[in-house]
């Protein structure tokens, strides 16, 4: 699960990371009273949306009077937001972050995420703040330092010190650097983030270490333990289609295709959209309908990739092994009824009573073709759609 | 021979009177010599139970003095699964396979980092795992048992359904299989694909292997790694989500392209370089590994 910045900077100061104070928005009128409130000379409006490079969209400016902050909030609040993460139709502003301006002297950057290799929290420092850090690590990995936190032990001190300095942070900052990296660390365990990356980390003009950007992904298998976390979830951020699968435990991506396709397994789902598109064709979505789904959920998934208007046809591919063939063939014909099968629908069932289950649809009057092989349906599907 | 359980493993199973547990302890038992295989269940609480005609007890520790068990199961719900594994770490059991999915990254980083610190002797596969299965033998985990036959092509998979869709390719060819390895699809696990593949390579009954990969992580160039220098028998690869977009978690929690790392594309290129024959179409696997045997 994504969370905004502003809600990403709540986390942080719950566990002493400094950042500028800000306050949320969702009208030009409340952007300005929040201006107001915060004081000073320089305001900075931003746009809230989950996905990275607003700055470079557009969706960044810094006021220096009432008149731009109102002038700013006004354009950026309600315009679509397209940044390297959002598509090209871009992403609508609905919330505004209003921020005092910083002091920057420096940018540097530190992400924390789960290393899969060794099993532990990594926090990666480098001095090259308010670049993205694939780059970095494309172009100078030499600049990017590790720190691979000891479960048990948590973040050993000497060593954040130490690495704060090779950064290139200033003498007078190294122990408010070490700090902020503790407090991160601790943000990242406590909340059962995924990922916390910040972007840049700014020294300002008299050392002090503040996170000027703050975004986290928190793991979602752990969202049972963290309803401060949950109350973050903003569905407008969100695939209406993968909103609505989520409803009915189902898991559904959205792609650019026009071929649908609904499977068990998370990797069978991946290999068919693969051979979908090594076939010459190109898939509307992931979906798994997981291991024991029901003719409900059949149905319910049906309906939502009926829904996306770019399908034109949809692929069926289920390898029975707890679930059943006969019963995901009793679910097509159910969902046939209830929705219209607009679309050619190519099915391949195997493994447990796949007879039976081609048999329930060969009797049935649902409009499909069946097929034995995953090729055979690839086949079969990208020439019904091409058709 | 086989890899990781043969008819003489002792198996305890976690969670044994949950709905779960007692649908597959039930399909285990059924298949091949599941009776004499799995001895015991473990739910706090329930001990002097019985479930399917195995009797049930409070802890792994008390199982594994009652009956010797060496491996346990573990079909625990996700919030409790972590402290399942613990308490069959701390019984010495020689392997313990765990089924449950959702289990909080968080959690199994603490359960890794306890069992690498005790320098623990036990062997974790998963978890969100299908199980391990050595056919005509005895199955463990959640896969449709007749689709296997014995044989000596090795199975490693991180998936699920995709295991069995190469598993039946294997058996249509009229090839079985020397033992199968579900490994999972969570970012913080027990045995990798390397693990597995050196498993393979040292057992003379296992004379090729089909390894499926996916998406995320780094496991399979690692593996890779190992085998350009060291891999003795023909290997067949493939790795699923070359159409997966970059930054959207695939199902699995670890099927995630991010920051550049992931790829399907490095993993291919990375199998292919280590001489493992690898093919971009799923309904292939099966063709592919008659093509690497002759």
């Amino acid at each position: 699960m994504n969370v905004h910045e502003y809600q990403g900077k709540e986390i942080l100061r719950k566990y002493g990371v400094t950042t500028p104070r800000g306050i949320a928005c969702f009208s030009v009128d409340e952007a300005v009273a929040a201006a107001e409130k915060l004081g000073g000379k320089v305001w900075v409006v931003k746009a809230q949306i989950h996905a990275g490079g607003r700055g470079l969209g557009g969706g960044v400016k810094v006021a220096t009077s009432m008149e731009q902050v109102r002038e700013y909030a006004d354009a950026i609040l309600g315009m679509q937001l397209v940044t390297h993460q959002t598509g090209p139709e871009g992403k609508e502003v609905k919330r505004l972050y209003i921020e005092e301006g910083a002091d920057i002297a420096d940018e540097l950057y530190v992400g924390a995420l789960v290393d899969r290799e060794t099993q532990k929290v990594v926090l990666m420092c480098s001095s090259e703040g308010g670049m993205s850090i694939e780059e970095v690590a494309e172009e100078t990995p030499e600049k990017i330092i590790k720190i691979y936190v000891d479960p048990t032990e948590g973040l050993n001190r000497a060593e954040a010190e130490d690495v704060c300095a090779k950064i290139g942070m200033p003498a007078e900052a190294i122990s408010e650097g070490a700090d902020f990296l503790a407090g991160l660390y601790e943000a990242f365990v406590k909340s059962d983030a995924s990922l916390a990356e910040i972007n840049p980390l700014v020294i300002t003009g008299d050392k002090r270490v503040i996170a000027l950007d703050a975004k986290f992904n928190i793991d979602s298998n752990a969202l049972y333990r963290q309803p401060e976390i949950v109350a973050y979830r903003d569905l407008d951020e969100e695939d209406a289609n993968e909103i609505e699968a989520s409803k009915w435990d189902l898991s559904y991506i959205s792609l650019d295709g026009n071929i649908g396709c609904l499977v068990n397994g998370a990797g069978l789902a991946m290999a068919t959209m693969d051979i979908i598109k090594l076939y010459g064709g190109d898939p509307a979505n992931f979906l798994d309908v997981g291991g024991g789904a029901n003719a409900e959920q059949v149905t319910e998934a049906f309906k939502i990739m009926l829904g996306n208007e770019n399908v034109e046809g949809i692929l069926v591919n289920i390898f029975g092994g707890i679930m059943q063939c006969d019963v995901i063939a009793e679910g097509i014909v159910a969902a046939a009824k209830q929705v219209d099968m607009k679309v050619p629908l190519v099915v391949r069932l195997e493994g447990t009573n796949v007879e039976k289950g081609r048999q329930i649809l060969d009797e049935s009057d649902v409009k499909l073709q069946t097929a034995t092989t995953m090729a055979d349906a690839a086949e079969k599907i990208v020439a019904a759609v091409k058709a | 021979m086989s890899i990781l359980i043969n008819k003489d493993t002792r198996i305890v199973t976690q969670g044994i009177t949950g709905k779960t547990g007692e649908f597959h302890t039930k399909q285990c038992l059924d298949y091949a010599f599941g009776r004499d295989c799995f001895v015991a269940g473990v739910t706090p609480g329930k001990e002097g139970q019985e479930v399917q005609g195995v009797p049930v007890y409070n802890n792994v520790a008390d199982a594994k003095a009652e009956h010797g068990v060496n491996a346990s199961v573990i079909y625990v719900p996700p919030r409790f699964a972590a402290a399942a594994i613990d308490e069959a770490v701390d019984a010495e059991l020689d392997l313990v396979i765990c089924i449950t999915e959702g289990i909080p990254v968080a959690d199994m980083i603490k359960t890794r980092d306890r069992m690498r610190k005790m320098n623990s002797k036990t062997i974790l596969v998963g978890p969100n795992c299908p199980g391990v299965i050595t056919p005509e033998e005895v199955k463990i985990g959640i896969m449709p048992g007749y689709i296997h036959k014995k044989g000596n092509i090795g199975i490693v998979s991180r998936s699920g359904t995709l295991t069995y869709e190469a598993v039946h390719q294997v058996t249509q060819l009229g090839l079985g299989q020397s033992s199968c390895v579900g490994i999972g699809g969570d970012p913080v696990n027990g045995l990798k694909h390397l693990d597995v593949m050196k498993m393979f390579n040292d057992d003379p009954e296992t004379h090729a292997v089909v390894m499926c990969g996916e998406i995320g992580g780094t496991d399979e160039e690692e593996c890779a790694a190992w085998m350009k220098e060291n891999m003795t028998k023909p290997v067949v690869g493939f790795i699923a989500g070359v159409t997966a977009p970059p930054g959207k978690r695939m199902g699995h929690a670890g099927a995630i392209i991010s920051g550049g790392q992931g790829t399907a594309q490095s993993k291919i290129d990375a199998l292919e370089e280590a001489g493992a024959h690898v093919t971009l179409n799923p309904s292939e696997m099966g063709s592919t590994l008659l093509k690497a045997i002759s």
